[in-house]
């Protein structure tokens, strides 16, 4: 196991696995933070996702196809932002109508234009290929890791520290934090809180689509239903732990990243494949039953 | 403002969400360039249909499940508990129920019996885990119920691949279920018996939310935590066992599904269906009403096998059925749901 843990290529391919889940909670964060309880980042995954295949297959530009990706999930925040915000629906049912949403769209999409069931690849989607930064690619131990990942993996971490400044610094920032401590404040401060809380549903929207188009056109180049397999949902939990704030976020999207990363690796060791699928969410569940419980003791800790 | 103003005003929204989800559905077909009165016929022949009513019999198959995953969540929700667990509770039953039947001996009838229960059983084992991660873990129900679909999803499929497969078969499935366990069907048809447990379940869950003391107060638990605190209700001992009711029945489900149609457990036959999530917006399309629940559900296995009868005769992907529940949901869920409280985000508190 251990051998395993320090073998280079596992941890060269963990960033695979942290892009997508660090993006959606990134997303998710800023939803949390201006009072939007979204839970449909699953949905906003797997749209982005097929999105980011169709764009790239039909203008041969991953770049493109990112792009699609990233609109696709944008429309997606309108779509949350009309009935959750505008209409009033209840933030879970939204939720739930749009995972469902995405996953039929998806499937629906993918036989009406590519009359396939199950799986699309092509020659013709044009992937991501990795980026090469020459002198950190040299550094003993690091190298491997942080170069020679898709472009999406920089851009996923560099939002981090941005959100960060953004949500600390900027005037709009502010104003998400504000929609969600004290909506009436802001009100009152004559800024809609709403219409924040919208811009902050679409920026989402972007965020995910840009993590599924890493699942799709980056660590691989097909499209297959479902294939967000739940990675939305650990997003979910994440921001739920964190509170949506982004460094604590980015290290339990490492986390959680290294171990869907690990689950992949360990299926060459004859464990059934079966267990290795539910290591990720295994690993969830203990680290928020970890996290709350050590949250209790330091309460009590802090009361006495 | 005069009364008839009054109406017009009640009425017209829900004319213009008619509108707007027939619109979509128009797109839709207008999209794959379906021709749109064979798509209609078909989805109409398809739902309620076919010669001696085939197709009505699959829909009633079909909804003697969701309506059955729909009791079970409702009984869940009305209590405040934001159970969408139920996907992984079906499977727990299924994958119980076909294990039981299959290594149990005896005679058939005490079988099945032992393997309904054993299925109820483990639906509730399911939801009750759940249960527990909430109340002395701190894990939200919402998240925690929703991540153990994952793990039993994947023990299923392990043992239906390994140490249970139906090798010979060449498919990731368990071995038949003995032939004397399969539920009968009705005289004439290819419906079996087992849409009997759903309305009996369903019959349960109406008496128990209608005129129980424990059905009124776990729905009081559900509308104010606080007041049912304060009024001395045992808040935790209310939730496990709401959770073990929905839990049993969605576990009851999985054995109806094994008993009466598939007659094994065949590696994701609960799970790529979205029967439970079916039953979840079953729900909430009724705004948790329980005696409307059965309608919806029955509404939504319709619109199931309506879409597969629109891909027979029209050439439209079956798909469509979840697009148009996902719609049908967004434009109602928004117009009933104040008869479901996520003022706490679904978090659930600490209750």
């Amino acid at each position: 196991m251990l051998d395993l843990l320090l073998d280079p290529s596992f941890a060269a391919s963990v960033p695979r696995f942290v892009t997508p889940i660090l993006l959606a909670a990134l997303g998710g964060a800023l939803c949390e933070r201006a009072g939007v309880f979204n839970i449909a980042l699953e949905g906003f995954l797997l749209t982005g996702a097929f999105a980011a295949v169709l764009g790239a297959y039909f203008s041969g530009s991953p770049y493109l196809g990112a792009l699609a990706a990233m609109a696709a999930g944008m429309a997606l925040g309108l779509v949350f932002a009309e009935f959750n915000l505008r209409r009033g629906g209840d933030s879970i049912v939204v939720s739930i109508a749009i995972n469902l949403l995405a996953a039929g769209l998806t499937t629906f999409l993918l036989r009406a234009i590519f009359d396939v069931t199950g799986a699309f690849s092509d020659p013709a989607i044009a992937g991501f290929g990795t980026v090469r930064l020459p002198f950190i690619e040299a550094v003993p131990g690091l190298g491997p890791i942080l170069s020679g990942q898709s472009v999406l993996f920089y851009i996923s971490v560099a939002c981090v520290p941005l959100l960060h400044l953004f949500l600390a610094r900027h005037r709009l920032g502010l104003r998400i934090r504000a929609a969600g401590e004290n909506a009436e404040a802001l009100r009152a401060g004559g800024v809609n809180p709403r219409g924040v809380q919208l811009l902050a549903l679409v920026a989402c929207g972007a965020l995910c689509g840009l993590g599924g188009a890493q699942l799709s056109i980056a660590n691989v180049n097909l499209f297959v239903e479902n294939m967000s397999a739940g990675r939305g949902w650990i997003a979910v939990v994440a921001v739920l732990l964190t509170g949506g704030r982004p460094w604590p976020l980015f290290f339990i999207a490492l986390l959680f990243g290294a171990v869907d990363s690990l689950s992949f690796r360990v299926q060459g060791l004859g464990l059934a494949q079966q267990f290795t699928d539910m290591m990720p969410y295994l690993a969830t569940l203990i680290v928020l039953v970890t996290l709350s419980w050590w949250r209790a003791k330091r309460a009590k800790g802090d009361a006495s | 403002m005069a009364a008839a103003n009054g109406i017009g005003r009640a009425v017209l929204p829900w004319a213009l969400t008619l509108l707007w989800i027939g619109a979509i559905v128009f797109a839709l077909l207008l999209f794959v360039g379906a021709p749109f009165g064979e798509a209609i016929s078909g989805f109409l022949q398809g739902a309620f249909g076919g010669r001696r009513h085939a197709y009505l019999m699959a829909t009633l198959s079909r909804s003697a499940l969701i309506v059955g995953m729909a009791v079970s969540v409702m009984l869940s929700f009305r209590a405040g508990l934001f159970n969408i667990g139920g996907e992984g509770q079906l499977v727990a039953g299924g994958l119980a129920a076909a294990l039981a039947a299959i290594l149990l001996p005896g005679p058939p009838l005490l079988v099945l019996v032992a393997a309904i229960f054993a299925a109820m059983l483990a639906g509730a084992a399911w939801a009750l885990l759940a249960g527990v991660l909430q109340l002395y873990m701190g894990v939200p129900l919402l998240v925690g119920s929703l991540l153990l679909n994952y793990p039993i999803r994947y023990i299923a499929s392990y043992m239906v691949a390994h140490p249970f497969r139906d090798v010979p078969s060449g498919m990731v499935q368990s071995h038949l279920v003995p032939q004397g366990t399969w539920l009968a069907s009705f005289p004439g048809t290819r419906l079996d018996v087992g849409i009997l447990f759903t309305l009996a379940a369903t019959a349960f869950a109406l008496v128990y939310s209608y005129s129980t003391v424990h059905g009124y107060h776990t729905r009081l638990n559900g509308l104010s935590k606080e007041f049912a605190r304060t009024v001395g209700l045992p808040v935790r001992k209310l939730t496990l066992q709401t959770l073990a009711i929905s839990g049993a029945i969605a576990g009851l489900v999985g054995a109806i599904a094994v008993f009466g149609i598939h007659h094994r457990y065949i590696d994701g036959m609960l799970v790529q269906p979205l029967y439970a999530w079916t039953g979840i917006i079953a729900v909430l399309l009724v705004g948790m009403v329980p005696w409307a629940v059965p309608l919806s559900g029955f509404f939504f296995a319709a619109v199931q096998t309506g879409a597969a009868g629109m891909e027979r005769t029209a050439g439209v992907p079956k798909e469509i059925a979840l697009v148009i529940q996902a719609v049908i949901i967004l434009f109602v869920a928004s117009r009933v749901s104040g008869a479901l409280s996520s003022k706490d985000g679904g978090r659930g508190g600490d209750a």
